[in-house]
């Protein structure tokens, strides 16, 4: 049976993506932050999963407002790099994993959770800048993804609480799949930023520091930040935080805290990465 | 009468909600139209002609042709959309974010090395120094 063996949280800045695109990470402004993507590229290398779920949000490239689905599942063969307004990135296509996304897509529908499904749709620097940065430049990603999408660009996102559940929603599915898969999740964006209006540039360090530590301490308490309170204390796009309760409720109870990285700034965010093994599965 | 939300408390900051969303459609659909390159040469060819093929209304029209990023945000614009006309000028999100602030490029860039806006007096518009804002 497939399992999910670990969680990866990680920001999705576009300049980090823009950075390693353009070839400029070893600058005096990104060496601190690549520096520290070193030991999760190791981490994730051995680990060789089999497939990763890669939980992110769309920023108005495969989706506009005319149809905002709140939770959508991929079920692609494969994902085109998405053209955001300055060409797409140039990093390889995103090969899908369809016998599980659709096993998922269908287990989490009876499970009451009213996913979208996507047969085709291109996936943005949301999904791409967390493969790059912990797989790093490869002519091919090194494992098919299934990409599930959550709204945070109309209010509102999904509470922490529902996206928590989605994660354990998840959980049961992929252990439900008859095949023998190790799978990785990810939870992506954040951490603290504000990209919008005069309170833009908003970074608040003992908020992200907190939440880092609260994921192995305490995921529930987590959940139970409001969505003003995010924005609030951390920025209005802080609020992408909900996306790694998704990943947070996949693992189980046991984990353990196995890497993190912190540091501000990339652009106008702090940027996260933390790595969390499933210490509960069989 | 429904009360304001808790989150109109928060200084400069455009939550993009059911209100914006209703006022601000056409002019992210626009926005959104600068995905496709063909449609970004449309529009740095002639602004106003390209903006006639949407709904904006004439404040929505102004903020673009002036851009006025922060005055789109106050007529329903959505930044992950209104960031695309940014980045058909060769902007970057910092740059606007400066812009938006209301501070020069070089002191918004100081104030991220520094470790950003502190959030420190910036989480209720009361706290706030001199306008309100939102």
């Amino acid at each position: 049976m497939a399992r999910i063996v670990a969680g990866v949280a990680c920001s999705h800045v576009p300049a980090i993506g823009v950075a390693m695109d353009k070839g400029t990470t070893g600058t005096a402004y990104w060496q601190p932050l690549f520096q520290g993507y070193e030991p999760a590229r190791r981490w994730l290398a051995e680990l060789a999963p089999d497939v990763a779920i890669v939980v992110y949000n769309d920023h108005a490239s495969a989706f506009s407002l005319e149809i905002i689905p709140t939770f959508l599942i991929g079920v692609a063969d494969r994902y085109p790099i998405a053209d955001e307004g300055f060409g797409p990135r140039p990093v390889p296509a995103v090969i899908g994993h369809p016998g599980l996304a659709w096993h998922i897509a269908e287990s989490l529908i009876l499970d009451e959770f009213d996913m979208t499904i996507a047969n085709a749709m291109p996936v943005d620097h949301g999904l791409t800048v967390p493969l790059s940065v912990t797989c790093g430049q490869p002519a091919a990603w090194p494992f098919p993804v299934i990409p599930l999408c959550v709204n945070v660009v109309q209010y509102p996102p999904p509470t922490g609480a529902r996206c928590f559940k989605l994660g354990e929603a998840i959980a049961r599915a992929v252990a439900s799949f008859d095949e023998d898969l190790r799978v990785v999740i990810y939870g992506t964006g954040g951490m603290s930023h504000q990209l919008q209006g005069e309170r833009a540039g908003l970074i608040n360090r003992q908020f992200d520091l907190a939440f880092l530590d609260g994921m192995t301490r305490d995921p529930l308490a987590l959940t139970q930040i409001t969505h003003t309170e995010y924005m609030r204390e951390a920025g209005s796009e802080a609020v992408e935080l909900v996306m790694w309760h998704v990943m947070r409720g996949a693992l189980g109870g046991e984990v353990a805290e196995v890497y993190r990285h912190y540091h501000v700034p990339a652009s106008n965010t702090a940027a996260g990465l933390l790595i969390l093994e499933n210490r509960g599965a069989v | 009468m429904k009360s304001p939300p808790d989150y109109d408390s928060i200084p400069g900051t455009y939550v993009y909600d059911a209100r914006r969303g209703r006022e601000g459609y056409a002019l992210n659909m626009f926005c959104m139209s600068l995905n496709k390159p063909e449609n970004r040469r449309s529009f740095k060819a002639d602004e106003g002609a390209y903006l006639d093929g949407f709904a904006l209304n004439p404040q929505q029209r102004r903020a673009v042709l002036e851009r006025d990023w922060l005055g789109m945000l106050k007529v329903g614009g959505n930044i992950y959309y209104t960031i695309k006309i940014a980045f058909c000028d060769g902007l970057t999100f910092q740059d606007v974010a400066g812009m938006m602030s209301g501070v020069s490029k070089e002191t918004y860039a100081q104030m991220m090395l520094a470790g950003g806006r502190s959030a420190e007096g910036n989480r209720y518009k009361a706290e706030g120094k001199e306008e309100e804002h939102g």
